[in-house]
């Protein structure tokens, strides 16, 4: 777990690193953690250029071509406005492991500069923010799946949970061993499908029995894992990225 | 090379250089502030929470429990130094007890199957506890050997309340054994036992199925006139 | 040689993704497994509940990188310290050497049967079978040990042998090998084994037992248990044969308390064992029990190689508690004897590929999600997810190449596949323009998808990419800058 932030002040102005999974699969949740920035009266930059953080080769051990990548984000974000990024999983890769990519290399102390803006979206919002929503939705139960990455990585298992409970008609159930992995973890996930799938077998089951209606995330590789095995199943329990479930409720 | 100067050698000409020691801060396991009342208190509460048993005693008659216990417990023949004054005032006042007193000191060798068979219980005295844990700490003697603690179905151990340390580190630290440690050290938690067969303990799988701890207050002891 | 006890279950790293299927598919397996993780991650839980986790957690790290630090040195001064009290050191560089001391010493000793104590590195170096072949039966006296023995396997857990066993099965195995009555009752299988065991402990002509703490400043070593068979092994036979990997060292006595505690919590949730047990020379003279010689060996086995590297010196800190493998989710689904070494779990996947080499371990380092609970409950904090991407980095070759196999999944087609990525992810305009058309062709998007379609429904690239969202949604800022443009573009 990285040691505690020390949060700065509300800024004028951040940068949104949107992660390639969401630039992919689940653009809306990009643009739903722009507007929860923007009505918070903070302007979002968004660097064009920005494509991956590098991650799925980082954890593959191909570290030469990480680091390319890598480095090529460290460019985009040359004033010193944090860096908010809706993933867990990107969040701590570039938090934790951008400063290890480049010790010792000529970009060292850019990557321990970068790194030490990078937020991820709900801590962002709990920390910095101190948002206050009003829940306009409708009563239901839901469960929060907080990446392990985010848990442990950047030791965030509570904002999720901080920011649904600010929901008034929303319950926030907790399914059982919800700090367990729900066995994405990138590649792992297609080089060992069968544990990967007995760990998502369990999941699933957990958040049903929970009673939750619906599943909230802050990470779409697990809402990819999770949400697909619910659909495998033809399940109605359906995952949602908490920036697009917040928006949702209070707009 | 000899395997010995081959693996010092690899260790010391480490490939990334040497490495800094850092120093250590023991604050976490020392200074508990207990009294010797919350102390005792601790020390029963965690030896009879893995079923050893505890006894209440004045120092100056503790071997009216002790026979109690045996009597109690079925004791038919109690191995036992004899030099240690706890051994010396438990021979004098068991002497027609009815109770068959074993010796001890005599090599192993001579009587190991009667150890093994035939001995109901070993007394020892101890040398202190530790209250956060609820350990007996022992160094066997000549006197009280290694295993007369170890075969016996039960072990009586005569602790003095007066004795019970905070924390293994201040046992360590205050007894001075960085100055000379035994033959053999022991701290003793409770009656042995398993929990191999799917979790679920079981007791007195190789050293005794019961521990039962005399504790000698100076005066009287607690609950009695 | 492989060094596997004829007739014993054969499990190896290289078929894991079968062992794993294998134990994936057996019920009681995951059943046994799941009911004795979930116990031991809720006895550890609240068996800190009155400590400053963190700040004993840190202490426990110092400890054994001072001692880590030092090591040739604190060698050194314990092996002065034994040989003074009369413990006579022997060094091995690798397993087999270990195997033939200790024989040499029972052989010397016209040793028929020897009888042990709990030794994760006498199952590494499978001292057993290296006994039997030269005819000295080796019999394990730690109960789980025992068990597994007489079911002819290996250990599936290093601190608890036989977790993959239920009640049921334990009756049969004791039933079939010994003539117990078949039963639930606990108490009297573990009565039986007593009895058992006893016989032979009084038999044996020498005692082996592992070594939890080796400590240089008295040359004393202390060994952890529960049951008495460590104390049995270590004190009624006439010869005590200690065997330890040379990372167990710690420098002061005073370093053995946090250590300890860290250790009976970590393992399995106590406060403290049945007993500690603290030995620092053979019988002296007066003495009346014990045994009149006692050795040391020191094993290497790869240590030295793990130590001569930073990242991976951290590796060697382990003091061996299992609470890494109790809170992993792959181990907990798999069971220890799918790793197919003496180590499973995480510690097993960042130490085996030392021990045997990458090309035998190769699957080990990725069989993991990276989720970090070991690492979060490791009492000397080893930093195990990153160890685990640092072998993969080894595995493929782009690491310093300190692990012996380093490169053995580097594939061509791998290779190609990332520098595509990196190619892609490093040109903005074709990575745009490249998503966008996975966008366009979404349709195409294959039902299956390898693996992970086997499983789960496949991911299905939205419309648009979160790019040319942003750049819709700026441009509509830009002429209209006072409009709620957000809410209209739903």
């Amino acid at each position: 777990m990285t040691a505690v932030k020390l949060y700065p002040p509300r800024p004028d102005k951040v940068y949104l690193f949107g992660t390639c999974l969401i630039d992919l699969f689940y653009p809306e949740a990009g643009m739903d953690a722009i507007r929860l920035l923007e009505r918070e009266g903070i302007e979002v930059l968004f660097p064009e250029d920005q494509t991956c953080c590098g991650q799925p080769a980082y954890g593959s051990g191909y570290h030469d071509e990480a680091r390319a990548v890598a480095a090529a984000q460290l460019d985009l974000f040359p004033e010193p406005w944090p860096i908010v990024v809706p993933s867990g999983s990107c969040g701590g890769m570039m938090r934790t492991h951008y400063p290890q990519l480049f010790a010792g290399s000529d970009l060292e102390a850019k990557a321990e500069e970068v790194a030490g803006r990078v937020f991820e979206l709900t801590e962002f919002l709990v920390h910095v923010c101190h948002l206050d929503l009003e829940d306009r939705g409708e009563p239901e139960k839901v469960a929060m799946h907080t990446s392990c990455s985010a848990r442990r990585e950047m030791g965030l298992a509570e904002t999720g949970p901080a920011l649904l409970a600010q929901l008034g008609q929303v319950e926030l159930v907790e399914q059982a061993r919800a700090a367990e992995c729900c066995g994405f973890g990138g590649t792992f996930a297609v080089r060992h499908p069968e544990v990967s799938a007995a760990m998502v077998e369990d999941k699933t089951q957990a958040i049903e029995a929970s009673g939750a209606k619906r599943f909230v995330t802050s990470d779409c590789g697990c809402m990819m894992n999770i949400g697909g095995r619910f659909e495998k199943l033809n399940k109605p329990i359906q995952g949602e990225h908490i920036a697009s479930y917040l928006w949702r409720r209070t707009s | 090379m000899s395997a010995r100067n081959a693996i010092l050698k690899r260790l010391r000409e480490r490939l990334d250089g040497p490495l800094s020691a850092p120093e250590s801060d023991f604050s976490v396991v020392t200074g508990r502030g207990w009294s010797q009342e919350e102390r005792l208190a601790r020390f029963e509460r965690w030896i009879t929470s893995v079923h050893g048993e505890v006894v209440h005693a004045s120092h100056d008659d503790w071997t009216r429990p002790l026979a109690e216990v045996l009597a109690d417990k079925g004791v038919r023949r109690l191995a036992l130094g004899k030099q240690h004054p706890v051994a010396a005032e438990a021979r004098e006042a068991l002497a027609d007890a009815g109770v068959e007193l074993v010796e001890v000191d005599r090599d192993i060798e001579g009587w190991q199957q009667e150890q093994f068979e035939r001995v109901d219980a070993g007394l020892t005295s101890t040398l202190g506890a530790i209250a956060e844990t609820g350990s007996l700490w022992l160094w066997p003697t000549p006197d009280e050997p290694r295993l007369i603690s170890l075969v016996p179905p039960l072990h009586i151990a005569v602790l003095d309340a007066d004795t019970v340390e905070e924390t293994f580190f201040d046992v360590v630290e205050r007894h001075g054994w960085a100055n000379g440690m035994p033959t053999n050290a022991l701290l003793i938690s409770g009656p042995s036992k398993t929990a191999d067969i799917e979790q679920t303990l079981a007791y007195g799988v190789h050293g005794p199925r019961e521990l039962v701890v005399i504790v000698r207050h100076a005066g009287t002891a607690p609950g009695e006139a | 040689m492989s060094g596997q006890t004829p007739g014993v279950q054969t499990y190896t790293p290289r078929e894991f993704h079968r062992q794993a299927h294998d134990a994936l598919g057996n019920p009681q397996i995951r059943a046994n497994f799941r009911k004795a993780m979930d116990g031991l991650m809720s006895k550890r839980r609240d068996s800190f509940d009155d400590w400053d986790l963190e700040t004993l957690r840190e202490l426990g790290a110092n400890i054994r990188l001072r001692a880590l630090a030092r090591l040739p040195d604190l060698l050194e001064q314990l092996e002065a310290n034994c040989e003074a009290n009369g413990i006579r050191v022997h060094w091995a560089e690798d397993g087999e050497e270990a195997c033939r001391i200790i024989r040499e010493i029972c052989e010397s000793h016209g040793a028929r049967s020897v009888i042990k104590g709990k030794s994760m590195v006498s199952e590494e170096m499978h001292l057993n079978a290296h006994l039997e072949a030269a005819g000295i039966e080796a019999l394990e006296s730690d109960l789980g040990e025992y068990l597994v023995q007489l079911n002819e396997q290996t250990p599936s857990h290093i601190i608890m042998p036989a977790i993959h066993l239920n009640t049921d099965e334990i009756s049969e195995i004791m039933h079939e090998k010994t003539g117990t009555e078949r039963t639930r009752d606990v108490d009297y299988m573990t009565a039986a084994a007593r009895q058992q065991l006893r016989e032979r402990f009084m038999a044996a002509d020498v005692g082996i037992s592992g070594v939890n703490f080796a400590v240089a400043e008295t040359g004393t070593l202390c060994l952890v248990e529960n049951e008495g068979n460590g104390r049995m092994t270590t004190t009624v036979p006439p010869v005590h044969i200690a065997v330890t990997g040379i990372e167990k060292v710690v420098e002061h006595l005073r370093d053995v308390p946090p250590l300890y505690a860290l250790l009976t919590r970590s393992a399995t949730g106590q406060h403290v064992t049945t007993y500690f047990n603290m030995i620092s020379s053979p019988r002296k003279e007066g003495e009346h029990d014990g045994p009149k010689e006692v050795h040391l060996v020191l094993v290497d086995s790869g240590r030295s190689r793990i130590y001569q590297d930073d990242e991976l010196l951290d590796t060697l800190r382990c003091i061996r508690c299992g609470a890494c493998m109790n809170h992993c989710p792959v181990y907990t689904r798999v069971g220890g004897h799918t790793y197919g070494t003496t180590y499973p779990g995480p510690i097993g996947s960042i130490l085996s590929p030392h021990l045997m080499g990458l090309e035998e371990t190769k699957d080990l380092p990725t069989a993991s999600s990276l989720c970090g609970a070991c690492g979060e409950v490791c009492p000397v904090k080893i930093p195990i997810p990153d160890l685990l991407v640092r072998l993969r980095k080894e595995s493929v070759g782009e690491g310093r190449g300190n692990v012996p196999g380093a490169g053995i999944k580097r594939t061509r087609r791998e290779v190609a596949a990332w520098k595509g990525f990196q190619w892609l992810a490093t040109h903005p305009g074709a990575w745009r323009s490249g998503t966008a058309l996975a966008g366009k062709l979404r349709a195409l998007t294959p039902a299956k998808l390898g693996a992970w379609t086997d499983y789960r429904t496949a991911p299905k690239p939205a419309g648009t990419t979160l790019h040319a969202l942003v750049k819709r949604h700026q441009a509509s800022k830009s002429h209209e800058p006072n409009s709620k443009s957000h809410e209209e573009e739903r």
